[in-house]
């Protein structure tokens, strides 16, 4: 099964406690693919144990991109987790190894 | 046309790049970009020992490299470089021009402390519990916006310092200085937020945090260039970086920094404006140039975002590695033992093998078998000398854990939070100092 390594880029971002993750399709006729598969659900069940709050979905089509805004999934916020990685930068990483 | 360039994304930035962009980037005006999330309750903490200081640590590194060229190019500056104390800031950069024998006029936009103005009931962004929860504070800071930095452009100022200032205002300010647009003018505002949004963390828009090789190569990674923006009168722009340089800007890299921490993309609240970079069109124009249009705005936030530090407590940190076969199992064994331990003593620890679960708390390759894996455990206490229990623990597994444990270290640093609330405008009152070099005042 493909993973959204092959299709998409991926950034991660922090406000608080809530990460930003950005997937970008390299290609814009992926774009409908993701949009079909990439689902709150299924990022949901791919980050389980991870984003555990709200997820929101933005569906950009002028960049061929999704914009996944995920509650509470910074264990604590950057300032005071005990994370090594407090921004959660590296979940762009973990994203990718979605099976689509 | 407006060319602003940005010189450094955050506080630790390479200094190199900026100079580059200074010297060979033909520009108007050059933003120095320096405070993240908790910079500034550390420079209050800095300020609290020493009144005189409290500003970017590295400001004088960066202003006296700077400055011959930016005063050569006549290219104003603008940075937050100031921090907690941005008075004191614009003192130590008029001492440098003076040394330098460059005349030179700074203004200094103050106002974003609004410690004192709180009360300690306004609720935090973050969980709606009150702000007296948090104690003690250390700092409070205002995201001022333009309205706070048109003043201090116009007094002509060669360089402007500020505190607390939203990001992209630092950069949407020159425009709307250069071209005269209204506060209210929200399509050109939000157009021009947008351009400071791509520009504001440097190197990121030009390939820096993008790079995987054989997949997003970047050339040239270790002479990064940075980036400036050619703005027109409507807000539209070309990004780019100086020829020559390291990197790469096109669609990919723009997209990626577009979105970046865009908690709605069709809201992107600053100061200034209420932008949707959902109707944004990107355009390659060539190579490294990528021309950016069709942000829309509405309106603008009737409140204020505050940025509140305070002083969290303490955190212990331990580590060892183990190596070779049977490595992983080794590291587990190891932080079960440190978890029974320590069981009990703190109210949050933190168990990683780094190697395999530390980023993420999991690993997300099914079948893993590294090499090395290292432990390392974290706790918050409310003493640096209950903090400093986890390193001990942990460095006590040389003699009492398995074998081959190498390479421990250990690390006690106190932890300064940061919540968020929200004031109303009309409680902040932003304000602009004037400080010249005496060589300036001669040539007047």
């Amino acid at each position: 099964m493909p993973k959204l390594y092959d299709i998409a880029h991926c950034r991660a971002g922090d406000k608080g406690e809530t990460s930003i993750l950005s997937v970008i399709a390299y290609h814009a006729d992926d774009y409908p693919m993701l949009v079909e598969r990439m689902t709150v659900a299924a990022v949901r069940q791919h980050l389980a144990g991870i984003a555990q709050g709200e997820i929101r979905r933005y569906e950009l089509p002028n960049l061929g991109a999704l914009q996944f805004v995920c509650a509470h999934s910074l264990s604590g916020g950057v300032t005071t987790s005990l994370a090594l990685d407090a921004h959660g930068k590296s979940l762009s990483s973990a994203l990718l190894e979605m099976e689509i | 046309m407006l060319r602003i360039g940005c010189g450094a994304g955050f506080a630790g930035d390479r200094l190199d790049a900026a100079l580059v962009l200074a010297r060979r980037g033909e520009l108007d005006y050059l933003v120095l970009e320096c405070l993240a999330e908790r910079t500034i309750a550390l420079a209050q903490l800095r300020r609290r020992k020493d009144p005189a200081r409290g500003y970017d640590p590295r400001l004088e590194q960066r202003i006296e490299q700077l400055l011959p060229a930016l005063s050569a190019k006549r290219t104003r500056l603008i940075s937050n470089m100031g921090a907690a104390n941005p008075l004191a800031a614009a003192e130590v950069i008029v001492a440098l021009a003076r040394r330098l024998g460059i005349a030179l006029k700074v203004a200094v936009v103050t106002g974003d402390d609004v410690l004192n103005a709180l009360t300690g009931n306004e609720r935090t962004l973050e969980s709606g519990v009150p702000l007296s929860t948090y104690a003690p504070l250390v700092s409070a800071n205002a995201y001022l916006g333009c309205a706070a930095l048109l003043p201090a452009l116009a007094t002509g100022a060669d360089v402007v310092i500020t505190g607390r200032v939203a990001d992209p205002s630092l950069f949407l300010a020159p425009m709307m200085h250069h071209y005269g647009w209204s506060q209210d003018d929200y399509a050109r505002l939000a157009q021009g937020t947008c351009v400071g949004h791509l520009l504001e963390c440097a190197g990121q828009i030009c390939g820096g945090y993008f790079a995987d090789p054989g997949r997003k190569d970047v050339p040239n990674m270790a002479w990064l260039g940075f980036p400036f923006a050619d703005v027109d009168e409507e807000g539209n722009a070309t990004i780019g970086k100086v020829s020559g340089t390291g990197g790469r800007i096109d669609l990919a890299t723009t997209k990626e920094q577009l979105l970046y921490e865009v908690t709605d993309p069709h809201g992107y609240l600053t100061p200034d404006v209420i932008a949707d970079f959902s109707t944004v069109q990107l355009a390659e124009r060539g190579p490294d140039r990528v021309a950016v249009s069709g942000a829309s705005g509405a309106g603008r936030p009737p409140q204020l975002k505050v940025s509140v530090g305070y002083l969290a407590g303490y955190v212990g940190e331990g580590e060892i590695g183990y190596g070779g076969t049977n490595a992983l199992a080794r590291g587990r064994l190891a932080a079960e033992i440190v978890r029974k331990r320590l069981n009990g003593q703190f109210e949050e620890l933190r168990v990683d093998l780094i190697g395999s679960t530390s980023l993420n708390s999991r690993s997300f390759f099914a079948d893993e078998n590294p090499y090395e894996v290292r432990l390392r455990v974290a706790a918050r206490a409310p003493t640096a000398e209950r903090a400093a229990v986890v390193g001990d623990e942990v460095e006590a597994l040389y003699t009492n854990g398995p074998a081959g444990g190498g390479g421990t270290r250990k690390y006690v640093h106190e932890q300064i939070g940061i919540v968020s609330t929200l004031i109303d405008r009309d409680r902040v009152q932003p304000g602009v100092a004037i400080l010249e070099s005496a060589s300036h005042a001669e040539a007047l």
